[in-house]
């Protein structure tokens, strides 16, 4: 899955705990982080990637180093239903209007909740050891499942 | 818009009441509250000014005193002024969204009408609740009598609010004997009180939508360190504008407090260090002492708890007549000297005087302390000047039947 379509530059660009190491008179006060560079009024109507996220919103950062096992995406049998979407706790499914893109690998565990959910036949998203390639993954992906007759 | 309440020049007013008045007059936004004994008054009373119009903002009856200081650190994050009372257990419940408070910088007041721990349980006055709050990284404000309970509060606001300090404020009174006790008060008319206290100014409110935050974020090693350093740095630092917000109050209303209040200390050759309604019999005893005996006696009460006024203290101390010093804690110790021993040690000891000190651990679950028990702890302390070296051990109970009580000795003159 292409990156470029998910996000702007800014999206998973550092590692985890790898801000700069401030001392304790240029910390924040009282832990508050601000989620965004300037005035965000109405931020809710623009999409993650025209929004200018500030660089200690979680947004910037990458997690992706804490999955071992990952959800690929095959569009050829999605249906767009929206599932994954709704069910994902990690907001890393990314759909616009309503169209399936794909995964934010910055910011998805790995739970496997989206497969779970996916009502198509065979599924739409599977999951597969972090190290295999996602294109010999749609490869290998497995054939529509009879019904077994009584 | 919150009616005017009328009050009189002079009100006759117990210490919760007088709380009450206070915190409706500093009209707060919210009040999340669980009423508990002694301070249930202070609930009551503004629950009462909200009902009939006397508070604009709201007043949130919640499931528990965990519940009551959630509200508040959510209330305070999203950017209003919020306070709320509670006592012994009801504050051991808070105990752990009292550190929230702190670390996130909400400035919340809250009024803490001192009472015991369980178990046994107790609903009378001691100052376990308020020591047990004492590394919460609260800023801590004793008030001794109904008139401390009114003005104090008023200076909390101030105090916690300024943006040099942001930090939640709790202002004690003893349970009973403060809270209960009906006293003369010269209350300021709203108007002036509320000048006084003035607007709240938010800071990173979750209520600013173009500008949307984080609070509660985790920090883990790498942070953690940082944001508690930066947290107790402004608490150390926050003795600066407590000593501003008493002094402008003493020019509205000509009342002066200081984070250390003495009395006849000028010549002291002993004294006792104590806080709470206890100071008010300490003064009457110190002072028939020295009529009646010629012992030169004095009194030190820290008015601040934390952040612990070291540097007042030992300037309190510093006189050279002065040889012995006996700090009296209203707490059961569990397994260490008080801690007003073990601050005021620490505040004396880098002294030219460098008096002998010892220990009374007194008054807990309301036992009675009065002036002739006052005046026996300043003659043994006399007793001790006059040998050159502590006479008895270093903590004793005071007012306990039974065997005598004590723990460790020394020689040292």
């Amino acid at each position: 899955m292409s990156k470029g379509v998910l996000a702007t530059d800014k999206r998973g660009m550092r590692e985890l705990g790898a801000e700069e190491k401030i001392g304790w008179d240029e910390v924040t006060q009282g832990v508050v982080l601000n989620s965004f560079e300037g005035d965000a009024t109405n931020i809710a109507e623009k999409k993650a990637e025209e929004r200018d996220y500030a660089d200690f919103s979680s947004y910037t950062a990458t997690v992706a180093s804490w999955r071992v096992i990952k959800p690929v995406y095959n569009r050829d049998i999605c249906i767009d239903c929206q599932n994954c979407w709704v069910w994902c706790p990690d907001t890393s499914i990314v759909s616009r209007d309503k169209q399936m893109l794909g995964i934010d690998y910055d910011h998805c565990k790995g739970c496997g909740v989206c497969v779970e959910v996916c009502p198509t036949n065979p599924k739409s998203l599977l999951m597969f050891n972090e190290t295999e390639d996602n294109d010999e993954a749609l490869a290998g992906w497995p054939q529509k499942e009879k019904k077994a007759k009584k | 818009m919150a009616k005017e309440f009328e009050l009189n020049e002079v009100e006759v007013w117990d210490g919760n009441y007088a709380t009450s008045q206070a915190l409706r007059q500093a009209q707060i936004d919210v009040v999340a509250a669980y009423p508990i004994t002694p301070s249930t008054p202070i609930v009551e009373g503004y629950g009462a000014y909200v009902a009939n119009g006397y508070v604009d903002g709201e007043f949130v009856m919640v499931e528990s005193e965990h519940g009551a200081m959630s509200g508040c650190v959510g209330a305070a994050a999203a950017g209003g002024r919020v306070a709320t009372a509670t006592s012994s257990q009801g504050f051991a419940l808070m105990a752990e969204v009292l550190y929230q408070a702190s670390g996130m910088r909400l400035p919340i007041v809250l009024t803490v009408v001192n009472r015991a721990l369980a178990s046994p349980l107790n609903v009378r006055g001691d100052h376990s609740d308020m020591y047990m709050g004492r590394d919460s990284g609260w800023i801590q404000i004793d008030a001794f009598d109904a008139q401390e309970a009114y003005d104090l509060p008023l200076c909390a606001f101030r105090i916690g609010e300024h943006l040099d300090v942001r930090l939640p404020v709790m202002v004690h009174q003893d349970g009973f004997t403060t809270s209960h006790k009906a006293q003369n008060v010269t209350p300021l008319q709203d108007k002036i009180a509320y000048g006084f206290v003035g607007d709240y100014v938010p800071v990173d409110d979750m209520l600013d939508f173009s500008r949307p935050v984080t609070h509660g974020a985790q920090t883990e090693e790498d942070w953690h360190y940082e944001h508690k350093a930066k947290q107790h740095k402004a608490l150390m630092d926050s003795t600066k504008v407590i000593d501003e917000v008493f002094a402008e109050f003493k020019e509205l209303t000509g009342r002066e407090y200081k984070r250390v209040e003495t009395y006849m200390m000028e010549d002291a050759e002993v004294a006792l260090v104590l806080l709470g309604s206890s100071v008010e019999t300490a003064k009457l005893a110190a002072k028939q002492l020295r009529e009646e005996e010629g012992i030169k006696v004095g009194i030190v009460s820290p008015r601040c708890f934390r952040p612990f006024p070291y540097d007042l203290m030992a300037e309190a101390l510093d006189i050279p007549t002065l040889k012995a010093v006996s700090c009296l804690d209203k707490s059961a110790p569990g397994g260490a000297m008080g801690a007003l021993f073990n601050e005021v040690s620490a505040a004396a000891y880098n002294t030219e005087s460098r008096p002998m000190i010892t220990n009374f651990i007194y008054g807990l679950g309301g036992r009675d302390f009065a002036v002739d028990e006052a005046k026996r702890i300043m003659r043994e302390q006399k007793a001790h000047a006059d040998a050159g070296h502590i006479t008895t051990n270093i903590q004793q109970f005071s007012g306990l039947r039974g065997p005598k009580l004590g723990f460790f000795e020394t020689r040292r003159s």
